[in-house]
């Protein structure tokens, strides 16, 4: 299990780093952390002609508080976020669910602005800035975007990140109220069968379901006044989970409904 | 192919290696050294785990190219003036390994979380290596092990 | 330094090394040597209609490629059938590349030889190979009802089909005796499939010396004697042109007793034709599509019994999926249908089973061999009586088992040695006492009920097995003492990590009254020892352990005899302690162990202070005797074989603790207790290490770890990710509790250890999720998922049951 060859680069600036993934096109490949596409180069399940490193591109590690939130630079890794009081001061979700994502030594080398664009349904951080309504900005040819969560997941592992374009940064806003994640994984750091991450402020309430979707599923329980119960069964109806290996269809929709009521619970205790 | 030369053990090491090479190939063949090993190739079992300017990374997931000019620790460098380190001491008398074949990775990673724990609970032990794996011990002793390893860093002392 | 070592915890000798770094592992030898990689079947089951490697002659670094025709004869035929049986009708191998079929997911069709393993991948992702599809089969039953064939002149995909009955005493056949019985229960068992999985990979690393025309071959084996016979067959070399070394061993479990691999007969082939160093390193997926998997069975039991629980007609049906080749014979089945019985008297025992192929990864025995699935039939049996009549599943047990005054007992079958299944020595009723005490059996109840107050769900589980351990034909030991004081010692099977270096220097200081320091241990290095049979079925001690004990203790006679000269005294007046010989009672009379290795080998030249004493115009003696008399040999060694006349009967009892989840349906081990009895311990914290490691490979295959394919044949959790083999996290603090009943059968009174600890997890586990949920756990593993899906089917059974803990 040897990855295939690619040309690298290693932009020392962000402007280096568009015009090299604009050169590159789609054949071109962002390697920030590295630990989602290293194991698929390893298989050979991705053959990226193109990586553009960034890891010595200045100016990309930040965790910076800013006015409603705490924005995450493309290289901070999760154990840096982790460890951040300025990332749990704006959003202590933040931690709480960085502690889910993998093992240590994962979270010492892969990002989260990584983990985030990877888009992988099953993954925590995606759902977390799903929940918060954060969003994602991101650099190309033509300049600065920032992409709401809404409108960042488009489908597993695809987001609307364009060709050429690298994403900088995540802004993960803070919140009125409590928060929570709680997952289920068959192994402890194994991505999860399902997994909650609930949000209930004074006048609303909502939760962002992984696994159970292409993409994040984020869920208005708001009208279920704190029947955390009812709120669970309001989730049940709008996810569409898939059998897989792990757990079948009927247990992920189960399994989500036990955590939405745990996660709400919680948010609300916060 | 690419110059990289990393700090190793506190040695500079270089070597003209393709983009592609693994960090863990790059130690193990390139330079020589065998001690981290690999297991999977694809960053579950950790016994590639190496000390990168001191936090533990998976050497099968980083590409040597990428950190050149950084530290690494291997399991070679974890001895002082010869003499195994309170980590590899403690899982020696523990009887913390049988193959040995995981090993580099759980002493790698435990000589971090030490440094950085140095009086750790028994969930902190276990959260710490909960990313190693270990076919052979099933883990009891690997638990003690690293106990036993942060009460001989207590004994030696600052 | 006392030299009496044995059944003492003595710290590992290997852990030097290990914990440094300098181990050496198969792909740590051989830096610069040609790397090997292999195209191999992406599809289940089809016929080869070509191979296309224009793409891949270009690319830079590829010495050569390979296909089955290229390979001459020898290499060309199929692999071996490594243990024929009567009953394997249809055995059945693989070739070293695929000859024409491909009838697993991972049968290696083309064999590239690069300059690294990078390029070597790079050139097998360009080497396009054409198929026409066949159907694959694909799980058991299918393959039994099915109208497809894995092999073409197997009918009915059967590859061995065979019966053992031992009828009722007073001579009814079993299946009348269960028609007869006063209670009777029929059910079905599915236990699915799991594998080894060692940390290191299969790897073989191959030198050949033109100038001495002599291979030197390292292997990842278990086994480097049988392999460096394959080697010299398969490539036409004499055995003593060709050196086997198995060299540090990153794991085995099983996997690695198969041989020869393809690999370990193709590369060694290709080292020779192109005159270079090459080497082969098994990557993960590799692992999972191209080695051995085991256990999956479907088992179909009628069970007739008093009123009391005892059994007194077992008729046992099993469907043993074999895979797609048969290297290794039918010896998990045969296992499976011997060690079923474990420390009970079945009154009278019919066991039927079909070896079935499917296209997918062939079965050899995993840690257990068998076992694990013929416990996990007895014990869930005896659950089900328990349930069934309203009693203490301990109680049902008990009153099956065999008694201390009844051994040796005869249970009147054929073991997988080919020898008699009579067990040496045990005591179940004691085990048993010490195993309800550690997992508080009769507090369970209490426990239960105060848990079910705060709304959680609880439940035990208890197991028992016999493991036939050091199964023969043989082991061999060689002891040498050179005049410097060491003590050599080797012996020719091999090590993954048991610790053998250790233990056989214990045995060794201890036998020859040495300190343990002074004794070194070579393992599984046809240099060093060319007779031997291999690392399995927890053989290693008892075998090897008893070999080496009988070879020093022909040196220490030798040394006794000679000394006795030296210190004109009886030899039976003599004694070594410290490496010193002396005369028991006067200390003074004494003579270092080294100096008796110098008087052993008469000399004619001197290159040490030492040796001077030896040489011919220093020492005195007799002018009428030879200086080596008749019948002696110069040198202070000797060398002996052990070979039992049968196996003899580790055994060994668990209990656990498990709380589900009501609402999430995950479930969780609490405790965790083993009263485990192997004879007598050479090293107790060695064998705690075994049974810890068993265990966690048991709750792996009880809750984690399956093989999962689809109907095409595609393993879908070919990797770490998905293939769940525990973390720390997932397994729960073991417990442990000791019984030495010594072995009657050999010297040391040992009984092997090895693999003790996995064998009945699933039983014990089943039987806690059950005793929880009131759900008959009949399959394994169980996941959340699974208990989840029976949860739902029962409410709509209405079939709940609850077994009993009390009467």
């Amino acid at each position: 299990m040897k990855p295939p060859s690619f040309v690298y680069h290693a932009p020392a600036t962000v402007a280096e780093a568009v015009e090299a993934l604009a050169a590159a096109g789609a054949d071109g490949k962002v390697l920030a952390g590295g630990q989602s596409l290293i194991p698929l180069m390893n298989m050979r399940l991705a053959a990226p002609g193109h990586l553009v490193d960034i890891n010595h591109v200045a100016g990309l590690a930040g965790i910076t508080a800013e006015p409603g939130g705490v924005r995450v630079g493309a290289l901070a890794r999760h154990a840096e976020v982790e460890a951040s009081e300025t990332a749990h001061a704006a959003q202590p979700l933040v931690r709480r669910a960085l502690r889910l994502v993998a093992h240590p030594a994962v979270r010492n080398r892969g990002t989260t602005v990584g983990s985030i664009v990877h888009a992988d349904p099953a993954a925590e951080m995606p759902a977390v800035l799903a929940l918060l309504d954060g969003s994602v900005r991101v650099r190309g040819a033509e300049g600065e975007r920032d992409i709401p969560a809404a409108e960042f997941f488009t489908g597993p592992m695809e987001s609307s990140l364009r060709t050429g374009e690298l994403a900088v940064s995540v802004f993960f806003p803070s919140s009125e109220g409590g928060t929570a994640i709680v997952e289920m994984a068959r192994r402890h750091g194994d991505y999860a069968m399902a997994g909650v991450a609930a949000l209930v402020a004074p006048d609303h309430a909502r939760v962002a379901c992984l696994s159970v979707g292409a993409v994040p599923v984020v869920v208005d329980v708001t009208e279920a006044e704190g029947d955390w119960r009812r709120a669970a069964r309001l989730v049940q109806e709008q996810i569409d989970p898939e059998a897989d290996i792990h757990a079948t269809a009927d247990y992920r929709r189960h399994l989500t409904g036990v955590l939405t009521e745990r996660a709400l619970k919680a948010a609300a205790d916060a | 192919m690419h110059d990289v030369t990393l700090i190793v053990n506190g040695v500079p090491r270089h070597a003209r290696v393709p983009a592609r090479r693994l960090l863990s190939d790059f130690l193990r063949h390139d330079l020589g050294l065998t001690g981290t090993h690999v297991g999977c190739e694809h960053g579950v079992c950790g016994a590639c785990t190496v000390l990168l300017d001191g936090q533990p990374v998976r050497a099968c997931l980083t590409f040597a190219v990428s950190v050149s000019g950084q530290e690494v620790t291997t399991v070679e460098g974890l001895a002082r003036d010869g003499q195994p380190s309170a980590v590899q001491r403690g899982f020696a008398e523990c009887h913390g390994l049988q193959c040995g074949f995981c090993t580099p990775g759980f002493l790698t990673t435990a000589t971090a979380f030490l440094r950085d724990n140095p009086a750790p609970s028994d969930e902190d032990v276990i959260e710490a290596v909960s990313g190693n794996l270990c076919r052979c011990t099933g883990y009891q002793n690997i638990v003690k092990s690293v106990h036993r390893a942060a009460e001989l860093l207590a004994e030696e002392g600052p | 330094m006392t030299t009496k070592l044995f059944g003492e915890p003595v710290r590992r000798r290997e852990d030097a090394r290990l914990i440094a770094g300098d181990g050496r592992y198969l792909d740590d030898l051989g830096a610069g040597a040609l790397a090997v990689a292999f195209v191999r079947s992406p599809h289940a089951h089809a016929l080869i209609t070509g191979v296309d490697v224009d793409d891949a002659i270009d690319v830079e670094g590829l010495v050569a490629i390979y296909t089955w025709e290229d390979l001459p004869p020898g290499v060309r035929e199929p692999l071996p059938l490594l243990i024929p049986h009567p009953a394997l009708t249809h055995g059945r191998t693989a070739y070293c590349l695929a000859k024409d079929v491909v009838r697993h997911v991972g049968e290696p069709i083309v064999m590239v030889v690069a300059t690294d393993r990078y390029i070597a991948e790079d050139v097998c992702e360009r080497i396009r190979v054409s198929y026409e599809f066949r159907k694959p089969v694909v799980g058991l039953e299918n393959a039994v009802d099915g109208p497809h064939l894995v092999h073409d002149d197997v009918p009915g995909n059967v590859g061995a089909h065979m019966v053992q009955e031992v009828a009722h005493r007073d001579g009814r056949a079993t299946r009348d005796v269960i028609a007869a019985a006063p209670h009777t229960l029929e059910f079905r068992l599915d236990v699915e499939r799991s594998a080894c999985m060692p940390m290191e990979g299969r790897g073989v690393y191959a030198r050949w010396d033109a100038d001495d025309r002599s291979l030197r071959v390292y292997s990842s084996t278990q086994t480097s004697t049988s392999v460096q016979m394959a080697i010299a067959a398969k490539l036409g070399l004499p055995l003593p042109k060709v050196e086997v070394i198995a060299p540090d061993v990153g794991g085995g479990f099983g996997v690695k007793i198969v041989h020869p691999w393809p690999e370990e007969i193709l590369v060694p082939w290709a080292a020779r034709l192109l005159n270079r160093e090459v080497k082969w390193t098994e990557d993960r997926r590799e692992h999972f599509i191209s080695s051995a998997h085991e256990r999956a069975q479907v088992q179909h039991v009628k069970v007739g019994f008093d009123d009391e629980g005892r059994v007194l007609g077992l008729d046992v049906e099993i469907l043993h999926d074999h895979g797609a080749y048969t290297p290794y014979g039918i010896i998990v089945p045969i296992i499976t249908s011997t060690q079923l019985l474990g420390p009970y008297k079945i009154g009278s025992y019919r066991v039927e089973f079909f070896s079935v192929y499917t296209n997918t990864v062939q079965v050899t025995p995993y840690r257990g061999a068998g076992r694990p699935q013929g416990v996990f039939c007895m014990e869930r049996t005896m659950d089900k009586i328990a349930q069934y009549l309203g009693k203490d599943r301990a109680d049902v047990r008990a009153a099956n088992f065999i008694q201390p005054d009844e051994f040796p007992y005869d249970q009147q079958m054929i073991f997988q040695d080919g020898r008699p299944l009579i067990y040496d020595s045990g005591d179940y009723p004691e085990s048993l006492r010490k195993l309800k005490d550690l997992i508080g059996w009769d507090e369970f109840p209490l426990m239960r009920s105060k848990a079910a107050e705060e709304g959680r769900r609880l439940g035990i589980g208890i197991g028992c097995y016999v493991e036939g351990t050091g199964v023969g034909p043989y082991e061999g030991g060689h002891v040498q003492v050179t005049s410097d004081g060491r003590v050599h010692v080797s012996t020719g099977l091999t090590s993954q990590g048991q610790g053998h270096e250790t233990v056989f220097a214990q045995i060794a200081a201890t036998e020859l009254g040495v300190p343990i320091e002074k004794v070194s241990v070579v393992t599984g290095d046809t240099r060093r020892f060319g007779y031997a049979v291999g690392t399995f079925a927890s053989r290693a001690a008892v075998m090897s352990g008893n070999a080496i004990a009988l070879a020093c203790r022909k040196v220490k006679e030798k040394a006794l005899r000679i000394a006795a000269d030296a210190l004109e005294a009886d030899p039976a007046d003599l004694e070594i302690t410290d490496g010193m010989v002396h005369v028991v009672g006067a200390p003074n009379a004494s003579i270092p162990l080294a100096t008796v290795a110098v008087l052993s080998n008469p000399l004619r030249y001197a290159f040490d202070e030492e040796a001077k004493r030896a040489t011919q115009f220093a020492t005195g003696g007799s002018m009428d005797r030879p200086p080596v008399a008749e019948g002696q040999e110069p040198g202070l060694e000797g060398k002996d074989y052990y070979s039992p006349v049968r196996s003899t009967f580790a055994s060994g009892m668990h209990a656990a603790i498990v709380e589900t989840d009501p609402d999430t349906a995950e479930i969780r081990i609490l405790r965790y207790a083993v009263v485990h009895d192997c004879g007598k311990m050479i090293n107790p914290m060695l064998v705690e290490g075994q049974i810890h490691g068993g265990v966690a490979q048991g709750v792996g295959g009880a809750l984690y770890e399956k093989m999962v394919y689809d109907e095409h044949g595609q393993l879908l959790n070919a990797s770490f990710m998905d293939f769940l083999m525990p973390y720390v996290t997932e397994i729960p603090k073991i417990e442990t509790d000791h019984l030495e009943t010594p072995s009657p059968l050999n010297p040391l009174g040992i009984k092997g250890a090895g693999e003790a600890g996995v064998i009945p997890v699933s039983a014990v586990i089943a039987g806690a999720v059950e005793d929880a949920e009131g759900i008959a756990i009949d399959r394994m593993p169980i996941s959340p998922s699974d208990l989840y899906a029976l949860r739902d089917s029962s409410r709509t059974s209405g079939a709940v049951s609850r077994l009993r803990n009390t009467q």
